[in-house]
């Protein structure tokens, strides 16, 4: 099977010992997956489906910022102090992942530094990636210049 | 080409967004010829003056240019009327030049930057024999500036994505930078000829990426903007460093192009 995304990024050796810590879940449309500010213990890879990220907008809806799809990873914050969710997440359709235990993997980390260095080296990779578009995304880039909000 | 703008009429001019429309302009008497896709005409709307617009789409000598309201000549043309002259000028500029890209397509728009490629994915797809897959990516800032949405569900071949800034209510579709679309993309990278038009900021970090993942620079075409007056390369506000994008541009190829996007004071 040809792998993306997180799984692509994993050889088979260490792949196949992380989706051995895996759960299958699924969340039905709308479903919240987790909501910013709560303890982040748990990450997922999207199996198929589509994951929304928002921000809480004070006195508004949440703003989607960005939409994972399949063998995407799904949740950073789990690696890092505070480990809190900086986003929200919710299923914009039925969304089907394989769900992992935040504590059960760094245990398993811990002796195994294979799938240390290439797990901490993706979501590393994910977390830049996503720094990016995010300041990519500041710019207001599509619309006529001078047309985005002003500060 | 010609210096002297040319009577074209409006047959049709549509919304495609709020501040954007799709003027479709037939010739009064003499018809321009040579234009292809990613070539540019200057448009000229009476006595307010005049700007460079890509062509949005061609048949038979009737010329299609999306023009965005956001200066006094666009939004004089966008308010042109069906029935109105317009001046035109060209065609001026470099072409996509879809007939020696080989391999697969990838073709990469970010907001009005859809417009130039629009008849660029309507020869690909008239001819497929002629190429690889052809995968659309579009980014917008919004679902509601998104273009020629009726035509998009016929681009899908294998894909034809969509991610947007700020989605609506009840938008279920991508929400974020374009690049991210890549991952759901069908492309060889060593064997892709990539399009890319939209903000410079749009095509830099997009062929980055293409480079990070395998697709040669001078198989990436991106198609640049600069302030253009003259379109004849002698006015020199279109400067790039050593190119006139109105005569060397707009399409230059990535491997060219890279060095000069880099440098600030350009």
């Amino acid at each position: 099977m040809r792998h993306a995304g997180v799984l692509a990024a994993l050889r088979e050796g260490p792949r196949a010992r992380l989706l051995a810590l895996g759960r299958e879940v699924s969340f039905g449309a709308g479903t919240r997956i987790f909501e910013e500010g709560e303890r982040a213990d748990r990450f997922w890879i999207i199996r198929n489906g589509t994951v929304s990220l928002d921000i809480h907008v004070p006195g508004g809806p949440a703003a989607v910022v960005d939409t994972l799809g399949p063998e995407r990873l799904l949740g950073w914050s789990w690696l890092c102090p505070p480990h809190q969710w900086h986003l929200g997440a919710e299923a914009v359709g039925r969304v089907r992942a394989w769900e992992f235990d935040a504590a059960e993997v760094l245990s398993l980390c811990e002796g195994d530094h294979e799938l240390d260095h290439e797990l901490l080296r993706y979501v590393v990779e994910v977390i830049g990636r996503r720094l990016r578009a995010a300041r990519t995304r500041l710019l207001d880039l599509y619309g006529p210049y001078g047309s985005g909000p002003q500060p | 080409m010609t210096a002297v703008p040319l009577p074209y009429r409006v047959v049709d001019n549509r919304a495609e967004s709020a501040d954007t429309r799709t003027l479709v302009l037939e010739p009064v008497g003499e018809t321009l010829t040579g234009f292809r896709p990613g070539r540019f005409a200057m448009l000229y709307a009476f006595g307010v003056g005049e700007i460079p617009v890509s062509v949005a789409g061609l048949r038979d000598g009737v010329l299609s240019h999306t023009v965005r309201g956001v200066g006094a000549v666009s939004r004089a043309l966008c308010a042109v009327r069906p029935g109105e002259q317009v001046g035109v000028r060209g065609p001026f500029g470099t072409e996509w030049d879809l007939p020696s890209a080989g391999g697969d397509l990838l073709v990469v728009a970010g907001g009005i930057g859809l417009a130039p490629l629009r008849p660029l994915v309507r020869a690909a797809l008239a001819a497929p024999q002629a190429h690889g897959r052809l995968n659309v990516l579009i980014g917008a800032r919004t679902p509601h500036d998104l273009l020629y949405r009726d035509e998009l569900a016929g681009w899908g071949q294998p894909y034809c994505g969509v991610t947007v800034d700020r989605p609506a209510p009840g938008w279920e579709g991508e929400v974020g930078v374009v690049t991210a679309l890549l991952d759901q993309a069908s492309f060889t990278p060593g064997d892709t000829t990539a399009f890319l038009c939209g903000p410079e900021v749009m095509i830099r970090a997009t062929a980055r990426e293409l480079r990070h993942r395998g697709v040669p620079a001078h198989r990436i075409r991106v198609s640049l903007e600069r302030n253009m007056h003259c379109a004849t390369g002698h006015c020199g506000h279109c400067q790039l460093g050593p190119l006139l994008l109105c005569r060397d541009g707009p399409v230059v190829g990535y491997d060219r192009a890279e060095p000069l996007l880099a440098v600030r004071e350009l």
